[in-house]
């Protein structure tokens, strides 16, 4: 690198959805005004995903119809859409894209996110789907056709959205899970059974502590689906909902700490698997595993949809002071930073809010604080005797003093 | 935005919002939810709290809210 060039690189942000957009903001908000990259896999400028599998689905399936607004301070910001990074030199500050190129930074924004995991060992049939980005959900919604049977591997959120959503669409819809009951691993026992119930009622099957052994196809398309046990279920779709992998493949050889996600602390900065902390690099969004003092200090990914906003404001505000170099970074960094998980979920007529970590619970600290389990009901989640979580099904307002509590400790 | 003119003009597409209430945390003197849980908000808002109002526009899970520029 030429040391007489007054310019310096860019600062680099690899992800072009929610977190990397959020940073991209929050940096020029902090008086950044130098040179600003995003890097993004998809053609697509950033948008927004929970109503892939909901509202959007129900309808025509556009960009204009979940794309986030663009906003005055990121006119200026160069997106390198299309191009997806392989590789990232540390010592070197390049990132390596996939078109061979290499890509000099001055700081880095890890914002890559998650990609929908696959069942293994199947054959790749037309009829197959899953739902991370716009063109899937695009690809699937010409499927859900009335009539059309519909198998969807996987009960977590996701599963069980589009399950209600296919059913409404006209669709038949089996749902083959490994779990003794759907949305179990959040919200414990008693909520998912009684969520089961409601959706059976609506119509949807399930096929629980089971999994897909094979497919079965006709002139070269999906037809079936055999479950464990040997039985068929036929199937004109399937949609693999069986969870997330971390896009951190292109970070290898680094020294980082990528054992689930990317290690950050509590500012986003990236920690180094020997424990030292980069000041240039910071990680954002569902990879970013941090401590969040709201309930302790052990780091932790968190895969809800308010996290890739806060934590790449939060991201952006730190580097911004870094890169501002007037005294303000320390400050930046020891900011109080406990973000509230929050999340939401749209099943026919079921409107399930949550907010804290229900997952975190004890198993005897679940337990109903309003309600009953056939209609509106909040639902606490306890560790050590303290609020951790509450799932709402049908309330709003009346989450919020429980909202409050959360974010209170004690 | 005019100049000078020192007001925004908020906009909820009221079809869209389903009363989550994100907003209310984040910019409580333009939203609130009222007594039957519904999303109330003042359309017109000072520019000092445009900031307060994106962080809305950000939280809202139906991303209903919006900034008439």
């Amino acid at each position: 690198m030429a040391s007489a060039s007054p310019v310096r690189a860019p600062v680099l942000i690899v992800g072009a959805a929610m977190g990397g957009l959020r940073a991209a903001e929050a940096l020029r908000k902090s008086g950044y005004a130098g040179a600003l990259t995003v890097l993004g896999e998809e053609l697509h400028a950033p948008y927004n995903r929970p109503p892939l599998s909901k509202e959007v689905l129900s309808t025509e399936v556009t960009h204009a119809a979940v794309a986030f607004p663009s906003r005055a301070e990121t006119a200026d910001v160069t997106w390198m859409l299309g191009h997806r990074a392989v590789a990232f030199d540390i010592s070197a500050h390049t990132v390596t894209t996939d078109d061979g190129r290499n890509h000099d930074w001055s700081a880095l924004v890890i914002a890559t996110g998650l990609r929908a995991r696959r069942l293994p060992g199947l054959p790749e049939l037309p009829g197959r789907h899953a739902v991370r980005s716009l063109d899937d959900a695009m690809a699937l919604r010409k499927e859900l056709i009335p009539g059309a049977r519909v198998v969807v591997v996987g009960s977590g959120f996701l599963g069980c959205e589009l399950a209600a959503t296919a059913t409404r669409l006209g669709c038949v819809v089996t749902v083959v899970t490994s779990s003794v009951e759907p949305m179990i691993r959040p919200l414990g026992h008693m909520l998912a059974a009684a969520l089961r119930a409601r959706l059976e009622e609506e119509g949807v099957a399930f096929i629980t502590e089971s999994s897909v052994e094979s497919l079965t196809s006709h002139e070269g398309r999906l037809r079936g689906v055999v479950v464990a046990g040997g039985d068929l279920i036929h199937a004109d779709v399937m949609i693999e909902a069986i969870g997330s992998d971390c896009n951190t493949e292109w970070l290898e050889g680094n020294g980082l700490d990528l054992s689930d996600g990317v290690l950050a602390d509590n500012a986003l900065r990236v920690a180094l698997a020997d424990g030292g902390i980069l000041n240039d690099v910071y990680a954002v969004g569902d990879i970013a595993r941090f401590p969040n003092p709201m309930f302790d200090n052990v780091p932790r990914r968190i895969e809800h949809w308010n996290i890739p906003t806060d934590t790449g404001k939060r991201a952006g505000a730190v580097l911004g002071a870094r890169l501002a170099a007037d005294g303000s970074f320390e400050q930046a960094v020891a900011k109080p930073f406990a973000p509230m998980p929050s999340f939401w979920s749209n099943q026919f007529e079921l409107k399930l809010q949550a907010f804290g970590l229900p997952g975190l619970a004890d198993p005897d600290g679940i337990s109903i604080l309003e309600g009953d389990l056939d209609g509106n009901v909040a639902v606490g989640y306890h560790r050590n005797g303290r609020l951790i979580g509450v799932v709402g099904v049908g309330l709003k307002a009346a989450l919020l003093p429980y909202r409050q509590q959360i974010a209170a400790g004690s | 935005m005019v100049e000078g003119f020192s007001v925004i003009k908020v906009d909820v597409d009221m079809d869209t919002c389903q009363n989550y209430g994100q907003c209310v945390f984040e910019a409580p003197t333009i939203f609130r939810l009222n007594d039957d849980e519904k999303l109330e908000y003042v359309a017109d808002a000072d520019d000092d709290l445009r900031e307060a109002v994106e962080a809305a526009i950000d939280v809202c899970p139906m991303q209903a809210i919006r900034i008439v520029e």
